[in-house]
């Protein structure tokens, strides 16, 4: 891991009106590392994720994010369109329900080719082999390219999601509950898919959730998070092994033993 | 290097929030200190925090006071109060852990398992993969168990697995959790060659051992944790 | 042929007042200063229905000067319905003089093609337009095609034409065809058969094009660059007739096909009316020539 942090989050805090989404979150992000924002319904993880990934303007606070050329830049002192290209290019966004984040009248490889079109990919046949390359990864039978979205299944619908959002190799990657709604076993697979593209990538990535095995499963870090603040962060095993807040040990002695 | 890692002043407690705020003390004053070569063994009752002791050492419990020192290439970092990028760092190049448990993830082979810690060392796959079969050949894992997830192993070999893991990398500080509680006579053998393997190698370790024989062949000096017993029983 | 009406109309010049006219010319401007981007104008109640060519009409009735001479085609045909309508309308309203005759013509107002001669510096072709906005069938959000438009986010378009070639193996689009202008903008060129789309580049006239439901104008100045939406590995190709025209016999050119009788007999003909016509009287006749309907003028 290198020195300088890839995010740095500041004193995020997010007001709807005279509530609290979020408040005074100030975390940083390192290269390779995998951070996961958990907490039950209502908690903020998801307002934050928002304002961090610049979906979600914050009320005060900055965002500050290190470019390919090693500038760390303020996120929303950008233009909207370096933003825009930011988020089609560096960056992911993997929403918890995979409608959110496929076009599902287009085929797989039209999804998967969509950024690298985007970006001036010109050649159909070379775009066409990397999102064959891509559904590979994620484990969709490549002769399900000309298939749209619609046709497949939830667990099928994600993983093409994650291939839509890695194609472009991007270094930050946001997960809004990756695996909710998704069966069990296909949960499993979702998750070890996850773990090894982070690994052989070298992915960062901010993922929220409240089921606590996915944390313990794919972050190195964690922060739990109640009625928009966060309450106890650490290494992951750590807060899960040896919670020191009372919300943190309620949370973990909550969840069910198999 | 002669002192890879030195316990000082180490004091833990948990507080139970969700039974109003009981304390439950667990260690208090801890000191000691392991060289490298030896293995030392933590004794003592069950129950007198043995396991915690080695937990703090991986910061994977957190420590109320006192420091824990660890020698890390040219620097001493106090885990106790090391942020978690720290921790990472130390777990992946200086301090090895065999736990109890094997915490499996679906759908990773055990071979895969094993080789894990080599080649976040940026090992190359084929290298670490070898490495991963030499050690589960010497723990007399059936190879054809190799290949599969662990999930479905019994006991015994999920353990061996876990041993392999530990091993497999040339951390200076190995801590072990009860390596040997499911082996038969044959395997636990086989594990005190590798301590020893160690050792000469000059890992410093650390390890409970529950089994008489496996203590007496590998521990060169056995610390007494109810030396280290806290003051003041929960209310 | 050419037509000169001798009553004068009691309409304001050309239909429009004068204000909506400045106020349509200052759309005009802007869009021939950004070729290819959509300008929004307050269309105006024009005396035919929507999908009837008010944004054209409108286009015209600004541009119209009291010399002017006025070609309209619907389809390349200076005789259909509503080329006769429209010609009708701008005789009785501005009393300008008209004409079948491209090369004649300082201002054609043109429904869905271009013509075959090739236009010269001086020259207006005004387009009527549909739907200007090419993304609308794939994003039928208006806030974020403008946003597409302004940041230069055409992703999508090639999406559009990826799809063709995955589902039918070649681009399947033959008509409205997407261009780029002056490598910025992208643009429905209104469905004129992609045929037309080469005939835009580079043109020594003036190309506007008017919306009047969607109220946009946009515009190509002369010798402005358009090209065609492709592939490095699929590129832009014209369709290819694979005979000529049964009137004329005219090669390169688009055709029409006509129905001959109820037993599947048909010809293919050239859609530009007035070319065809003008290569007859220069002697040139196609394979049908002797048994074709006689033709209107």
């Amino acid at each position: 891991m290198s020195d300088q942090p890839l995010l740095r989050v500041n004193a995020v805090t997010k007001y709807y009106g005279g509530r609290i989404g979020c408040e005074d979150v100030t975390v940083s992000l390192w290269p390779g590392e995998v951070l996961a924002v958990v907490g039950e319904s209502g908690s903020g993880k998801t307002t934050l994720l928002n304002c961090i990934s610049t979906r979600l303007p914050p009320t005060s606070g900055t965002v500050e994010y290190r470019m390919r050329d090693g500038q760390m830049r303020d996120l929303y002192r950008m233009g909207e369109a370096e933003r825009r290209l930011l988020m089609r290019t560096d960056w992911g966004f993997v929403h918890q329900n995979p409608a959110d984040g496929l076009r599902m009248t287009v085929s797989a490889g039209a999804n998967v080719g969509e950024r690298l079109m985007a970006v001036g990919d010109r050649h159909y046949g070379k775009i066409r082999a990397a999102a064959g390359d891509w559904l590979g990864r994620v484990e969709i039978d490549v002769d399900r390219i000309d298939d749209q979205p619609r046709d497949f299944s939830g667990g099928m619908r994600q993983r093409l999601q994650i291939a839509r959002n890695l194609v472009t190799g991007p270094r930050l990657v946001f997960m809004d509950e990756p695996t909710g709604g998704l069966d069990v076993s296909v949960q499993a697979r979702l998750l070890d898919l996850v773990r090894s593209l982070v690994a052989d990538l070298g992915l960062s990535a901010i993922v929220v959730t409240h089921d606590l095995a996915v944390a313990r499963l794919l972050s190195h870090r964690m922060l739990v998070m109640k009625d928009g603040h966060v309450i106890e962060h650490g290494l992951t095993d750590r807060v899960l092994d040896d919670p020191q807040e009372p919300y943190t040990q309620l949370l973990v002695s909550s969840i069910l033993q198999v | 290097m002669a002192t890879p890692l030195v316990v000082s002043e180490v004091s833990k407690s948990f507080t139970m929030h969700l039974r109003s705020g009981v304390k439950l003390p667990v260690v208090d004053n801890v000191n000691f200190s392991v060289a490298a070569g030896e293995c030392v063994v933590l004794g003592g009752p069950s129950g007198v925090g043995k396991s915690s002791i080695l937990k703090m050492l991986y910061g994977n419990y957190s420590v109320n006071e006192g420091q824990i020192l660890i020698t890390h290439g040219d620097r001493t970092v106090d885990i106790a109060s090391a942020d978690p990028r720290m921790v990472l760092a130390l777990r992946r190049d200086v301090i090895g852990y065999v736990s109890q448990f094997l915490r499996t993830v679906p759908r990773v082979a055990a071979v895969d398992v094993v080789a894990e810690p080599l080649i976040a060392q940026r090992a190359s796959q084929e290298a670490a993969l070898a490495r991963a079969r030499e050690l589960l050949a010497q723990l007399n894992l059936p190879e054809r168990l190799w290949s599969l997830p662990p999930a479905t192993f019994s006991g015994g070999e999920q353990q061996r697995v876990n041993i392999a893991r530990g091993f497999i990398t040339s951390h200076p500080v190995l801590l072990l959790d009860e390596p040997t509680a499911s082996l038969d006579a044959a395997n636990r053998a086989v594990v005190i060659d590798l301590i020893r393997a160690k050792k000469e190698e000059g890992a410093a370790l650390l390890g409970i051992f529950h089994d008489a024989e496996v203590r007496e062949a590998v521990a060169d000096r056995t610390i007494d944790v109810s030396e280290f017993r806290a003051v003041g029983e929960a209310a | 042929m050419t037509i000169q009406q001798t009553d004068m109309a009691t309409y304001n010049f050309a239909y429009l007042d004068e204000q909506t006219k400045r106020m349509i010319r200052r759309a005009i401007l802007k869009a021939i200063a950004i070729p290819g981007y959509q300008v929004p104008f307050a269309s105006r109640e024009m005396p035919m229905p929507y999908g009837w060519g008010t944004g054209g009409v409108q286009v015209t009735a600004s541009i119209l000067g009291p010399d002017d001479v006025l070609k309209v085609i619907d389809q390349g045909a200076d005789d259909t319905t509503n080329a006769v309508s429209i010609r009708a309308f701008f005789q009785r309203v501005a009393n300008v003089a008209v004409t079948t005759h491209t090369k004649d013509a300082t201002v054609i107002q043109t429904r869905h093609r271009i013509p075959e001669e090739t236009l010269g510096k001086g020259q207006v072709l005004v387009y009527q337009v549909p739907i200007p906005e090419p993304l609308r069938y794939l994003e039928p959000r208006e806030t974020e095609t403008r946003k597409m438009h302004a940041l230069e986010e055409y992703g999508l378009m090639h999406v559009k034409l990826y799809e063709d070639i995955a589902r039918n193996g070649h681009i399947a689009t033959t008509y409205a065809y997407p261009v780029k202008v002056e490598g910025r903008y992208v643009m429905d060129p209104s469905p004129t058969p992609k045929f037309d789309n080469p005939k835009m580049h580079m043109s020594e006239a003036l190309q506007l094009f008017g919306a009047g439901r969607e109220k946009r104008i946009y515009a190509l100045p002369p010798h402005t660059e358009v090209v065609s939406l492709d592939f490095e590995d699929h590129p832009f190709e014209v369709q290819k007739f694979d005979q000529p025209c049964a009137l004329c016999g005219a090669e390169g050119v688009y055709l029409d096909e006509v129905i001959l009788d109820d037993k599947g007999g048909r010809m293919f003909v050239c859609s530009d009316t007035d070319h065809c016509e003008k290569r007859r009287e220069e002697g040139h006749r196609g394979p049908l020539a002797a048994e074709a309907p006689e033709m209107q003028s």
